[in-house]
């Protein structure tokens, strides 16, 4: 009888020591001469369980974890390749309530299927979005999309449908279809959980929007911190390649649509896309004055889409199941769902996909299990090292793009850091102006400057010199950068400030 | 914006003037993949791969083999915080410090790490095994705090798990 066992390869786990369990697995099991097939799946994003072993059982997944080296003959006694009880082992998979309260629809398959294999992709519903997709004109591609509500994911949330339409309606010789998988903003790792776990969907959707705005040529702008979604992407890149669903014939369509990874050097404003397409085109990560926007003059001058890793990965469900499926979930004008990373000091700190509406009650709570250390709750960051310091009398807030943006929030990306009664947010204010120094792309004096004048005048503030008239100082200078950047960098990087100091004045009036 | 680096202190054959091996190894990637479109970041991602670094010396080959200026290059090479113009450690140590890592302890963490190592951020080790960099997220946020050595992530360091991973290290090399 032969059994079959997932260990994630995802960056996550390996970085909790899943490489040696797989390893150990696959040698114990030699050593008791059982059939063990090892299959390297992505995280289901339970990370505090991490490294999370499967089984396949007749009555389903059954999960264990988090699984060291040390565990696995402890395992193997226990019977755990038939489901067997073990101090580890957490029953089905789908039955653990943090998955079973999600609503999965764009990482339907991430943890599930084994991102080398398109068989497997396939077999879990893969490319039934380009297959519809090949059937329809673009402009049906496009409305679909539209009508799904389907929002950038990457932090703007424009309206995906918008912008391809205005680079469907560009007429070019060549255009183009980037994907922004910069994922610079701390508290994020959906992007890379995506094309580490179902590298294929985000290859799908790509060439989804490929045929929408009439685009042969993808490229995929991957962060240099990501080696593990590098090499995931390069083989799945091959592999559909050399299945025909990439190249000059798209499953013998007679369409065309190429796709290359091209790494990023490092530098976080070149998530702005603008300073992205500079860098793709091999020159210095400078933002672009828009308007040109890049759907009409992107890459090399050309008509580009630009999208978010999540954005593109949710396109194929919407071409599988139709716009309306996908717009069912979510509230107000935040459709579907989305992915939110729980991070920072939680106990179960995860990956939640939820259609909008859930709070962040629910998700620091319910989801996140409270703090790691059982100490108080202080305060979230959402959004990024932009986002602003939520207070705890917002938790009630719903996880809704206009609703955040009442609160002076924003979503962002989706990731929320949460911290502790120790943090200092005298020393994240400061953090997030010398993040600002350290990142800017130069071209500004607003942000360029500013954000160095910016950390001195808090390190003037906490050492006690003149704090009222440092404090209107800083509040002064904050003014200027928020309305004098040229992007959100220099233009955001006041709302972290502004928030420590608005919501925990105390922590800037420690004495000195 | 990255900081300008302090002067070369390695041996110029190694900044300066590329050795006839390394001249040749830049021109190998060059001519790999000089023909394609935004050719200038693959190229200096793969003379770093090659050499460890680019040096200065490949700076105007690389500019004369795409027909680019000098500062031109060298604007690019000094835009990204990846690239360095000098020789690393024989490891580098990505150490985050965004906020997820530093609501898990990062910033103690930050502390021990270039203690025990005895250099501060973008230093080598006096015995030329570890240069330390500052990272900011490594999307490892949910197993914060975070580092990457080489392309090894390491998830939930602690300033004991890092002494553990040091001595390892350190009797690997
Ligand atoms: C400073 C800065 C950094 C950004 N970083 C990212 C990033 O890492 N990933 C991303 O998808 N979008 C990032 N964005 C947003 C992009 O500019 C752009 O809105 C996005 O790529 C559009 O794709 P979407 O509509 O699918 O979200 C950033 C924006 C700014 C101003
Ligand atoms: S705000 Fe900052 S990062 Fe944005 S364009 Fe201006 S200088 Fe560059
Ligand atoms: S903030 Fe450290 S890994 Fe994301």
């Amino acid at each position: 009888m032969s059994f079959t066992v997932y260990v994630p390869r995802d960056a996550g786990a390996l970085s909790l020591g899943a490489e040696t369990t797989a390893e150990t697995i696959a040698s114990e099991a030699q050593r008791r001469e059982l059939e063990v097939q090892v299959v390297r799946n992505g995280s289901r994003g339970l990370y505090w369980l991490e490294p999370l072993v499967e089984v396949v059982t007749p009555a389903g997944r059954v999960a264990y974890g988090p699984v060291q080296a040390g565990d696995v003959a402890g395992l193997f006694d226990a019977d755990f390749l038939h489901g067997g009880a073990h101090a580890l082992g957490h029953g089905r998979t789908e039955q653990i309530p943090y998955l079973a309260k999600q609503e999965r629809l764009t990482f339907a398959r991430v943890g599930i299927v084994d991102p080398r294999s398109l068989a497997d992709y396939r077999a879990h519903g893969g490319y039934r979005g380009l297959h519809n997709a090949l059937q329809l004109a673009p402009a049906e591609i496009v409305k679909a999309v539209t009508d799904s509500g389907l929002r950038g994911r990457g932090g703007a949330a424009f309206p995906t449908g918008i912008k391809w339409k205005t680079c469907m309606d560009a007429s070019a010789a060549q255009k183009y279809i980037v994907c922004n998988a910069d994922e610079g903003d701390s508290g994020t790792y959906a992007d890379r959980m995506i094309m580490e776990g179902d590298p294929f969907v985000l290859i799908e959707g790509m060439t989804i929007a490929g045929l929408a705005v009439g685009a042969t040529q993808g490229y995929i702008y991957l962060r240099c911190e990501y080696p593990h979604a590098r090499d995931a992407l390069n083989a799945a890149i091959a592999t559909a390649a050399s299945a025909g669903h990439l190249g000059a014939d798209i499953l013998g369509s007679g369409r065309a649509f190429q796709l290359e990874v091209r790494m990023a050097a490092g530098a976080y404003i070149c998530g702005e896309e603008t300073s992205l397409l500079e860098s793709l085109e091999g020159k210095r990560g400078q933002v672009r004055f828009k308007p040109p926007l890049p759907a009409i003059e992107g890459l090399f001058g050309q008509p580009t889409v630009i999208n978010n890793v999540v954005t593109l990965a949710s396109v194929p469900i919407i071409l599988d199941q139709g716009g309306a499926h996908y717009r069912d979930f979510g509230m107000g004008r935040s459709r579907g769902t989305l992915p939110i990373q729980l991070a920072g000091n939680l106990r179960r700190a995860g990956l939640v996909e939820k259609a909008f509406g859930v709070t962040l009650r629910e998700l620091i709570e319910d989801f996140g299990g409270g703090t790691f250390s059982g100490r108080p709750l202080k305060t979230v960051q959402i959004g990024g090292p932009l986002g602003a310091y939520i207070p705890l009398s917002r938790l009630d807030t719903p996880i809704d793009y206009e609703a955040f943006a009442a609160i002076g929030g924003m979503l962002g990306h989706g990731g929320i850091v949460a911290f502790d009664d120790s943090v200092d947010m005298a020393a994240q204010a400061r953090y997030a102006m010398e993040f600002c120094a350290i990142e800017s792309c130069g071209k500004c004096t607003p942000c360029r400057i500013g954000s160095t004048r910016g950390v001195e005048v808090i390190d003037r503030l906490l050492a006690g010199a003149e704090r009222t008239q440092n404090e209107v100082l800083l509040r002064d200078l904050c003014q200027t950068m928020l309305h004098g950047s040229l992007c959100a960098l220099g233009g955001m990087a006041p709302f972290p400030v502004l928030s420590a100091l608005d919501h925990y004045p105390e922590d800037f009036s420690r004495p000195a | 914006m990255k900081q300008a680096e302090p002067a070369a202190s390695g041996p110029l054959s190694t900044t300066r003037w590329l050795s006839p091996e390394n001249h040749a190894a830049v021109l190998a990637v060059t001519a790999r993949l000089k023909d394609q479109p935004g050719a200038l970041l693959p190229i200096l991602h793969g003379v770093q791969q090659a050499l460890g670094h680019v040096p200065e010396g490949a700076i105007g080959l690389i500019a004369r083999e795409l027909n680019l200026s000098r500062a031109e290059v060298h604007g690019v090479v000094s835009f990204y915080h990846f690239f360095r113009t000098r020789p690393g450690g024989r490891q580098v140590i990505h150490l985050c410090r965004a906020e997820s890592c530093q609501a898990m302890g990062a910033v103690a963490l930050e502390a021990h790490v270039k203690q025990r190592l005895g250099v501060d951020f973008h230093e080598t080790t006096a015995d030329g095994a570890f240069t330390l960099e500052p990272v900011y997220c490594l999307g490892n946020c949910a197993c914060s705090p975070a580092m990457l050595v080489d392309e090894t992530l390491h998830g939930r360091v602690t300033p004991a798990s890092f002494d553990a991973w040091l001595k390892t290290a350190r009797e690997a090399s």
